[in-house]
Order: C-alpha cells, then sequence, then structure tokens
C-alpha cells in the first residue's frame, strides 16, 4: 500500500479530532477492504483532483455529531440537520485542508471541493490502482469514521515508472 | 478552555468587538467562543463574503476573522474591498488550508495574519494581542493569575 498517500490524511485527522476535542484520539478499527463500508450517519464527501486524486468520507453518527457541536459551542445544540451536517462538513473540511497543506509542503498541487453531503450508502466502486482505506476513531463524544480512496494522478504514475 | 487576561480596547477599556466571517456556523461557534473567553464580544457574523463587506460597515468591528473558502465571494478578495475602503481594518484570515500561496496572496491584500484550523485558543489570543498591538491592554483576572 502507497502510504504516502493515506498517512498524511490519518495524521490530519488525528490531530484536528484531539484539538478541537482537547483529548486524545485512538484508532479502533482499520479496514483496507472499501466493501465492507456502510454509512453510519451523516457523511461529508471531499473530491481532490490534481498531482493526486480520490475522494474522502467523513461520516459520523447524529448523536456524536450532536455532541460535538455541543461540546464546541459550550453549550447544547439542538439535533438539528443542518447543524449535524455543518458540523460534519466543518471537521472533513478541516482534516482535508491539513493533509492537503501537507501534501502540497511536499510539491504536490491539487484542487480540493468544499464538502457534499454523501448520501450513499457505499463509498462507491474503487480502481485496481486506488489505495483505499476505512478507519474509525473513537473520540470521548462518540466514533468518527474515514473512508479514503486515492491514486496518483496519470501523468505522475508515468513519471515515476519512466524514473524506475 | 484556560483562563486568558481580558483584553480590552486601551482608549476607552471597553471589549474588543470582533465581526466573525465563515460559511460554518459550527466554525463561527467555535470562534465566537474563543473571543468571548478572552472578553471579547462578537458584534456581528456572516456567512460569506459579501455579507462580510456589508456587516463590517454596519458594525465597524476591531478585528474581522475571516475564512478564505466561502460561497459566493471568497474571504481575500472580501478581505481587499474592505481594506480599500477601510485601510485601518483589522484581518486575520482563518484557513482550514495553509498553502503559502493562500498566505502570501492575503498578506499582499492586506491581511494582518494568517491561522490555519484547528484553531489553538492560545495563538489565536497571541495573534490578536500582536494584531491590536497599543490598541488593547490585557487584564488580568483572578483566575488567570
Amino acid at each position: 500500500m502507497r502510504m504516502e498517500l493515506i498517512q498524511p490524511f490519518i495524521n490530519a485527522a488525528d490531530a484536528v479530532l484531539c484539538e478541537t476535542l482537547q483529548s486524545p484520539t485512538r484508532i479502533a478499527d482499520v479496514s483496507m477492504d472499501e466493501e465492507t463500508y456502510r454509512r453510519k450517519g451523516v457523511a461529508a464527501m471531499i473530491h481532490i483532483v490534481g498531482d493526486i486524486e480520490g475522494r474522502v468520507i467523513f461520516d459520523l453518527d447524529t448523536a456524536t455529531a450532536t455532541r460535538i457541536a455541543s461540546y464546541f459551542s459550550g453549550e447544547p445544540v439542538e439535533a438539528s440537520e443542518e447543524m449535524v451536517r455543518d458540523t460534519v462538513c466543518e471537521l472533513a473540511n478541516q482534516v482535508i485542508g491539513n493533509a492537503v497543506t501537507t501534501l502540497n509542503d511536499q510539491g504536490m498541487h491539487f484542487r480540493v471541493s468544499p464538502p457534499s453531503v454523501h448520501t450513499a450508502e457505499t463509498g462507491g466502486q474503487g480502481a485496481e490502482d486506488t489505495e483505499t482505506l476505512v478507519m474509525c476513531f473513537d473520540t470521548p463524544n462518540g466514533r468518527v469514521y474515514m473512508n479514503i480512496s486515492m491514486r496518483y494522478h496519470r501523468r505522475r504514475r508515468r513519471e515515476n515508472v519512466a524514473i524506475v | 478552555m484556560s483562563q486568558f487576561p481580558v483584553l480590552l480596547r486601551s482608549k476607552d477599556r471597553l471589549p474588543v468587538r470582533y465581526l466573525i466571517v465563515d460559511d460554518s456556523v459550527f466554525a463561527r461557534k467555535n470562534l465566537a467562543k474563543m473571543v468571548e473567553s478572552y472578553g471579547g464580544k462578537v458584534a456581528g457574523e456572516a456567512g460569506d463574503g459579501c455579507t462580510a463587506i456589508t456587516e463590517y460597515d454596519r458594525v465597524q468591528p476591531d478585528v474581522v476573522l475571516m475564512d478564505i473558502t466561502m460561497p459566493q465571494m471568497e474571504g481575500i478578495e472580501a478581505a481587499e474591498r474592505i481594506i480599500r475602503q477601510h485601510p485601518q481594518a483589522r484581518i486575520i484570515m482563518v484557513s482550514s488550508v495553509g498553502y503559502q500561496e493562500n498566505i502570501v496572496a492575503a498578506l499582499q491584500k492586506g491581511a494582518r495574519h494568517f491561522l490555519q484550523k484547528p484553531v489553538k485558543a492560545e495563538q489565536l489570543y497571541d495573534i490578536l494581542k500582536y494584531v491590536l498591538g497599543d490598541d488593547a491592554v490585557a487584564v488580568a483576572t483572578p483566575a488567570a493569575q
């Protein structure tokens, strides 16, 4: 597995969750089998296009998203659909933002889409050259799932082969 | 959140007034909680760059905390337009993406500082003290001593 594609996202998720929740998180489960992933609650998807391309799905159940939003606000918030969606999208935004900043510092260039709500039950079919990882983070406010599917852009892959 | 010495305006010892601009309600609430913990007051909020410009004119804040990626008008453009009309505006960009080119562009347009999300309360406090300079004074509270 080409961990250099995936590691920045793992590091970013860990850092963002620890910082936002002010407590350590634990990786509860890891799977490389995309087909086992099923959406747990409210999910946000972000697409990346460029030197690396793919998508990241950030997925929280409603209770977890509400608890996180309440923690952030410093007061209980209503478990409205809008607030839950907003919480998931902003968390996804922060994780992806941090990850792509790391990759950009390494010389990679790409465009990142704004987060959109992901309503499908699965993450979609990956390709043979795609690295896929489904992770579950245990936090004090509940479980957070991240489904990453990434690959090098075709041009960059040809360049890598040429160098070898 | 740990206690910080309260930041007050030097001229009248009143709370520093903030305009918080971010398309995420979640992010705005988080920043509001932080600035209120420094003794500040949220004078206005906006969810996009266009509203940020009108809100700035309306509330005339001491500091603007501005996200970059927003609908209708992005934060860097909004910052540039606000500064064109109000050269004294103190705008701090707050974004999850810390690309070098974003930071340089924002500072060239007149933003005073850049902070990457997730925002750490201590970092934001230090940046606010720096940006406000002599226009703010830190008053120790009993809990912060």
